[in-house]
């Protein structure tokens, strides 16, 4: 069947329908990771958002189910240059097109994914329409596609109740904002005890739990449409309790002590962006995916001060909390998909929580 | 970290002579890292001892060295040139090796130099099996269960223990030289005898047999910070157990999971880091295909095969940004030249899938076996990008230039069943050509996969393909049938062959329904940032991108001046592959011919698919195209790119094969016309033309059938020589004296379809000689005359040739340079010509003429000063020689001698026979230059890697014509000390002339027969010249087999051998003078 991906601007793409055949409006972005296609899939950051996948043979390993990073799908559309008909590897269970078609994920394939990348390269983010409908109305269409937001993504994505992951190391409150599972995992997998709030936790909540430290996760849409979570995340900055935050988060902490955060014009979304230490010099290659950034004009020196940027623009790619036991990253150090290049700053958490305990 | 201010001057060492496993690629990273080095004000001292090298150009280094690649001689040349530093890490193996032996010599460190790039313990880490193994087992980094061994007891010890199969891997050796597998103990015992022979310390690795896992490759750059990313990484199509050279490798890897994928990178960068690389590195794994078990193969602490191609396969220059970061740059600092805003810490990232193919050398050596071994084979290779891996594989196999178009291309439809699957289980260069018949026989793919362990995703690739030649043979062609064949980089030509129609009518039905080849980027980014120099590649249905850039002006060149809009556009169309017989000169020509027309003002084009040169670098033209060499490929880009003219003469027999096609096109070709090149193939019309000039040839005939060459030799009378028209490199040249001699050949010659009729001349036994000249329609220039040691019967290609002649006097060199001015304006010569002559006596005989670019065109234009590809090209745009301030004619000749070594690659094919004859076999050649005759030759043959002596024990066997003049040479060699053993013919005769001799059994006599002494290990040099002819007897392929397997110098040729013993009475190492050719200028 054919499908057809209509973005804003009045461009029209015609590939071949995957997946569902439902009709969908988002946002389109671009990831340029080569592997890790399910695990983008399933991050729920991509909520609210369609997904191009540069590479364009997708596919080609199949479905391991272990290796999904949330219960399951969540970007609104798939776009992809090819999909392999035999996916190959020992821990392949299914294929993505029945995958999509199990989660009612429309999408598209067979276009022209180049051409629509330097589209999005050139005009900045786009909203567009993954559809198998004929005879299309433009003309009824576009204003419908410049209206749509992403909207208050995290409530969608959050989870309904807490729950705890065993540890016998430090005790981590992990304020899931859309989490990738591998946060969680990497801190669990390093002895801590986890607990994971909905994003609308109050922080009361949490602090009465006495955590050792608060991890603060990635997740989907504008971070100013989360004032909610601002106003708790502000009360749990002001504890002396340490705080390490992932891309979401990273912006949210930024906006609840005061900085300022913008919309980028196309985002950065792969597993190859090097970003510097400031503090040492050394260049490290991360997992990113965010259309945010903070704004390091805004930032007030005796609050923050940047410790990570991108080698490639300079953006923010991370805070160090002046006085505070608290950084942030705008990156994923917890890859999945991507490089694991920057793992070691959970060890940096848990030997923060750890001096911070015994003092 | 900024640059290191005390790195002023570094030493370059190059990779000398293209042998198999060290061939092209390091003259594309010797190339790229100088001029790296030099933008940074650098000042760069470079050796080589190869000629037809890019980087030995006195435009790419300060100084330029062609000299032997010995530990004296860069001993000396450092003590001369007083560089700061070495960089030792672009020049492959044999760089490296040099390295650590002056670092452990103390040498370097006695003068104050530094190594850059790496640091002796890295090598040492890197390439000592057992401090490698205890450096990986220090950071948990799995190899496979090894040992090393000194000695076959403890190897086969080893072996018992492990269980069979086991792989051996000597130390320090060039693409897996010597190395193996071995299913028993006597497999075990011959080859580690022959490994142990050939490493250079005497340690073989004796290994777990991992044959069949997943075999990936990471590319890993690290600068002195400890910053690390990788490039790329790479999936070999064919699982462990077949060198990574000889593989059919894709990139990036298609069948790992984010997982795997990420676990290797991690590895990499552990090793890199462990190993303290600051530069590029190599990492190779195998990967257990039903687990997460890997282990890690090899490390190349250097710029590699594998490096060239990755570079070429996401456009990171790693050789260049490995020279930035030997300076003290860290990666965050060095720009990304290719998009101009990233920098070199960005990890590339490809939306695209690349195949490289090798390419293999079994239809030069006939007798070969084919298998696929752990030791390298292949010469060259070809890459090809596409938007999917069908289209690619497709493209990569039309790059070969090897007959092939299709997976139809090799028959095996005659095969049983049985038979075929048997086939399948031998794994050669046909091996997907077998998969394809399987798949259409119904084998199962798990059938498949069992046999050949290749993953199943591959298989069903390859599968697709051959479900759309059936879609093509069987139905109806419909317009998305045809887009989808082209989308599959399907041929016109091969579409046309399954649906019965021809390929004007399938190119009519393409553009009726508008399904034309669009122009995608190599950007490194996947789109992500706008390029600023990217390169191109086709796919079918898509949106065509190649004009998009906006291109500020070009680096590098000063045509500033030039209007963009109005400058004119040429297109160079390079020589595709490697292969014996058209190696990296052809190269040198397109490189230096794009950068002679940029001078002038032109808009550049290449079009080549060989990943290891510097013509697809993606600065050399202002456009690359990494395409296939095929007319219809061309006319895709030529329909886009609408050139104003091609030059054909430089990119060897691959581009004049184009030029008619180009003619069709509407494309002008510059300089030489198509009739004119004609001219000098046809042998009739040739023949008027030498008669119209009043030049003799030797007698000849032209001649379609067996019966009718047969015929011609009889007239012209035994010894004659059988060829086809339309080669290079004496490909299928045969010396005939006898019928059946006339008989086989033509049978071999037209096992090839042979649109070309075949040529049969008297064979004239005399003196070779050969000029290139440059000709601007009136006048000539002659840079020098070059004289062959060999006598006319051995490959020009694979003789020793001397520059200026020593032994013609000056008439025969007046009739020579007058020959050449009447052929080049009999034949309407613009640009190069290249003539060989024989002289007998004070007659002189043309025997060949190419009105194009040589293989001896970089080495004359270096040894003379004078760049004759530069003038060829001004020549070709209307200038004359006269005003660009040459007097023509044949230019004074040089008070100093070069010699032009060929080099060979023998002991890398197994059956291959080393017997020199009209077909050439040299893999690559090397350069001696010194004031006087005697000490060129010297350094020459140590240049070619002939040491001698080490026992003094040599034997002499050669056929009857050949032993006057072996009495002679034996004599000689008697007088340097050396013993003599000799067959019984051979030493009656030195007997009779009073020379000791030891009387050695022929091979089919009992032990201890030659054989036996040849095993012995205790002979230095084998002189065996076999019989002309088709040689009946196996006796001497078997001798110079096992010497040349034994690591035995073996000469073929009575000529080779008395240049050897007299360079011999005059070696000296000590006293050798070193010349820097950057300063060698034009006598005028």
């Amino acid at each position: 069947m054919r499908a057809f991906l209509i973005l804003e601007d009045g461009h029209v793409f015609t590939g071949k329908s995957i997946g569902s055949t439902r009709e969908a409006v988002s946002e389109i972005v671009f990831n340029t990771s080569m592997t890790g296609y399910l695990e983008v899939l399933t991050d729920p950051s991509y909520a609210g958002q369609a997904v191009v996948m540069t590479y364009p043979l997708i596919g080609n390993y199949g479905v391991c189910r272990e290796d999904m990073e949330s219960d399951r799908l969540w970007p609104d559309a798939f776009v992809v240059r090819e999909l392999s008909r035999l996916p190959s590897n020992f821990r392949s269970q299914d294929t993505i097109q029945n995958l999509l078609r199990e989660y009612d994920i429309p999408g598209i394939a067979g276009i022209d994914t180049r051409a629509l990348t330097k589209l999005l390269r050139e005009q900045g983010a786009m909203n567009g329409m993954v559809t198998t409908r004929e005879n299309l109305d433009l003309a009824e269409i576009l204003p419908r596609l410049k209206a749509y937001t992403t909207g208050r993504v995290v409530e969608k994505v959050t989870c309904g109740e807490s729950y705890v992951l065993p540890g016998k190391g430090p005790r981590v409150a992990l304020l899931d904002l859309g989490a990738k599972k591998n946060i969680a995992r990497s801190l669990n997998r390093r002895g801590c005890q986890v607990t994971v709030y909905p994003a609308d936790t109050p922080a009361g909540v949490i602090l009465a739990d006495r955590p050792d430290g608060i991890m603060l996760s990635n997740g989907p849409g504008d971070p100013k449409e989360c004032p909610g979570p601002i106003g708790e995340i502000r009360k749990l900055y002001e504890t002396d309790i340490p705080i390490f935050a992932i891309c979401l988060g990273h912006q949210l902490l930024a906006l609840a002590t005061g900085a300022d955060t913008y919309k980028l014009k196309y985002g950065h979304r792969g597993g190859n962006h090097p970003v510097k230490d400031l503090s040492t010099g050394r260049v490290y290659i991360s997992s990113q995916n965010h259309g945010y950034a903070v704004d390091t004009k805004s930032l007030d020196p005796g609050v923050a001060v940047p410790a990570f940027e991108n080698v490639n623009d300079k953006t923010n790619e991370g805070l160090c909390y002046t006085g505070k036991n608290i950084f942030t990253v705008q990156f994923h150090p917890e890859a999945c998909p991507g490089p694991g290049d920057t793992g070691y700053l959970f060890d940096r958490f848990i030997k923060m929580m750890e001096v911070e305990k015994h003092a | 970290m900024p640059k290191n201010p005390a790195i002023r001057k570094v030493l370059v060492i190059g990779s000398g002579p293209i042998v198999i496993g060290q061939a092209a690629e390091f003259d594309y990273a010797g190339t790229q890292a100088c001029r790296s080095l030099r933008e940074e004000g650098v000042e760069v001292v470079l050796l080589n001892s190869n000629p037809a090298t890019i980087m030995t150009d006195k435009d790419i280094a300060d100084r330029v060295y062609i000299e032997p690649l010995t530990v004296e001689v860069v001993e000396q040349l450092i003590l001369k040139e007083r560089p700061d530093s070495v960089l030792p890490t672009l020049g492959g193996q044999a760089g490296l090796n040099l390295a650590m032996e002056l670092e452990e010599k103390g040498f370097l460190r006695e003068q104050g130099v530094r190594l850059i790039g790496t640091t002796s313990e890295t090598i040492r880490k890197a390439e000592d099996r057992l401090e490698f193994k205890s450096a990986m087992e220090r950071i948990g980094e799995p190899v496979a269960a090894s040992l090393v061994v000194e000695n076959i007891a403890d190897g086969t010890a080893f072996a018992a223990k492990t269980g069979y199969p086991v792989v051996l891997r000597p130390a320090y050796t060039l693409g897996g030289s010597g190395g193996g597998i071995a299913r028993n103990q006597p497999e075990l015992e011959e080859i580690l005898a022959n490994g142990l022979r050939l490493s250079r310390v005497g340690q073989v690795l004796v290994e777990r047999c991992i044959a069949g896992w997943k075999e990936i490759e990471y590319e890993v750059m690290r600068d002195g910070a400890g910053n690390c990313i990788t490039v790329c990484n790479m999936e070999n199509i064919d699982p462990v157990g077949v060198h990574t050279g000889d593989s059919i490798v894709v990139a990036p890897s298609q069948t790992l999971g984010d997982k795997e994928y990420q676990m290797l990178r991690s590895s990499a960068l552990n090793i890199i880091s462990e190993l303290n690389i600051t530069g590029g590195c190599n990492v190779q794994y195998a990967l257990h295909p039903e687990s997460f078990e890997y282990c890690v193969i090899e490390v190349n602490p250097r710029v590699s095969r594998s490096s060239a191609l990755a570079s070429k396969a996401t456009g990171y220059p790693i050789a260049r940004v490995a020279a930035k970061i030997a300076i003290g740059y860290t990666l965050d600092e060095i720009p990304n030249a290719i998009t101009g805003q990233t920098m070199a810490s960005f990890e590339p990232v490809l939306d695209y899938c690349v195949v490289k193919l090798p390419r293999l050398p079994f239809d030069k050596f006939i007798s070969a076996k084919r298998t696929l071994t752990t030791q390298m084979k292949a010469t060259g290779e070809v890459m090809s990008i596409c938007d999917n891996f069908e289209g690619a594989l497709m493209k990569a196999v039309r790059s070969l230039e090897q007959h092939v178009d299709s997976l139809l291309s090799y028959d095996f439809t005659s095969l049983s069943e049985e038979e075929l699957l048997r086939q399948l289980e031998r794994v050669d260069d046909r091996r997907i050509w077998v998969i394809s018949e399987a798949l259409r026989r119904g084998v199962s793919y798990e059938r498949i996969h069992e046999i050949t362990r290749i993953d199943s995703w591959f298989i069903d690739k390859i599968a697709i393909l051959v479900e759309m030649e059936e879609s093509l043979k069987d139905g109806e062609l419909t317009r998305e049938l045809l887009k989808e064949a082209k989308r599959m980089e399907f041929p016109d030509a091969v579409i046309a062959r399954l649906t019965g129609k021809t390929e004007e009518e399938v190119r009519g039905l393409r553009d009726e329904y508008g399904i034309v080849a669009a122009y995608k980027m190599v950007d490194t980014c996947a789109a992500e940032f706008e390029a600023g120099t990217p390169y191109y590649y086709s796919v079918f249905g898509s949106e065509n991108e190649v004009f998009t850039p906006k291109l500020p002006a070009r680096r590098g060149t000063k045509i500033e001046t030039v209007s963009r809009e109005r400058r004119k556009k040429v297109l160079v169309l390079g020589s595709g592959p490697i292969r014996i017989g058209q190696g990296i000169e052809f190269d040198f020509c397109s490189v230096h011919c794009t950068w002679a027309f940029s001078r002038e003002g032109y808009e550049t084009i290449i079009v080549n698919n060989n990943p290891e040169t510097v013509s697809t670098d993606f600065d050399i033209a202002d456009k690359l195209y990494f395409e296939p060499l095929t007319s219809e490929d061309v006319e895709n880009m030529v329909r886009l790119e609408k050139p104003d003219g091609a030059v054909v003469q430089f990119g060897g027999q691959t581009a004049i094969k184009l030029t008619k096609s180009l003619m069709k096109m509407g494309v002008p070709i510059l300089g030489t016309s198509a009739e004119n090149v004609d001219a000098a193939e046809d042998r009739e019309l040739f023949d008027r033309i030498l008669e119209t000039c009043g030049i003799p040839r030797p007698r000849g005939y032209t001649v379609y059938t067996a019966g009718e060459a047969k015929e011609a030799a009889h007239k012209l009378g035994y010894p004659v020589l059988v060829r086809p028209s339309y080669v290079l490199g004496g490909q299928g040249m045969q010396i005939a004296i006898h019928d059946r001699d006339v008989d086989e050949f033509m049978g071999i010659i037209n096992r090839i379809a042979q649109e070309h009729p075949i040529l049969v001349d008297k064979y004239l036994q005399g003196k070779e000689i050969e000029v290139d000249a440059v000709c601007d329609g009136e006048d000539i220039l002659i840079p020098g005359i070059m004289e062959h040691i060999e006598r006319a019967g051995i490959h020009s290609g694979d003789s020793i040739s001397v520059y200026p002649a020593r032994s013609i006097g000056q008439g025969v060199k007046a009739t020579i340079e007058e020959y050449t001015r009447k052929l080049a304006r009999a034949l309407h010569v613009t640009g190069l010509i290249n003539i060989q002559f024989i002289v007998v006596g004070e007659e002189v005989y043309v025997i060949e003429v190419n009105p194009r670019s040589s293989r001896t065109v970089p080495y004359i234009s270096k040894v003379t000063g004078i760049p004759i590809v530069s003038l060829a090209t001004q020549v070709i745009l209307g200038k004359k020689l006269k005003s660009l301030g040459y007097e023509p004619g044949l230019q004074p000749e040089a008070d100093f001698f070069a010699v032009k070594m060929p080099v060979f690659s023998f002991e890398k094919i197994r059956g291959a026979d080393i017997g020199l004859g009209p077909e050439m076999k040299s893999t690559g050649e090397c350069l001696g230059i010194a004031k006087t005759f005697n000490e060129a030759l010297y350094k020459a043959f140590l240049g070619a890697g002939i040491r001698l002596p080490r026992h003094k024990n040599m034997i002499i066997t050669v056929r009857d014509q050949d032993k006057p003049e072996a009495v002679e040479i034996a004599r000689r060699f008697e007088a340097l000390g050396y013993n003599i053993f000799a067959t019984k013919g051979t030493a009656r005769a030195l007997m009779e002339a009073d020379i000791s001799v030891r009387l050695t059994r022929k091979l089919e006599q009992e032990s201890p027969n030659i054989l036996d002494l040849i095993l012995g290990h205790e002979i230095d040099l084998v002189i065996d010249t076999p019989s002309q002819g088709v040689e009946h007897s196996h006796d001497g392929f078997i001798i110079r087999r096992s010497a040349i397997e034994t690591g035995v110098n073996v000469l073929t040729a009575i000529d080779t051998a008395r240049a050897l013993v007299t360079s011999l009475e005059n070696a000296d190492a000590e006293k050798l003078e070193l010349m820097d050719i950057a300063r060698i200028r034009a006598r005028r």
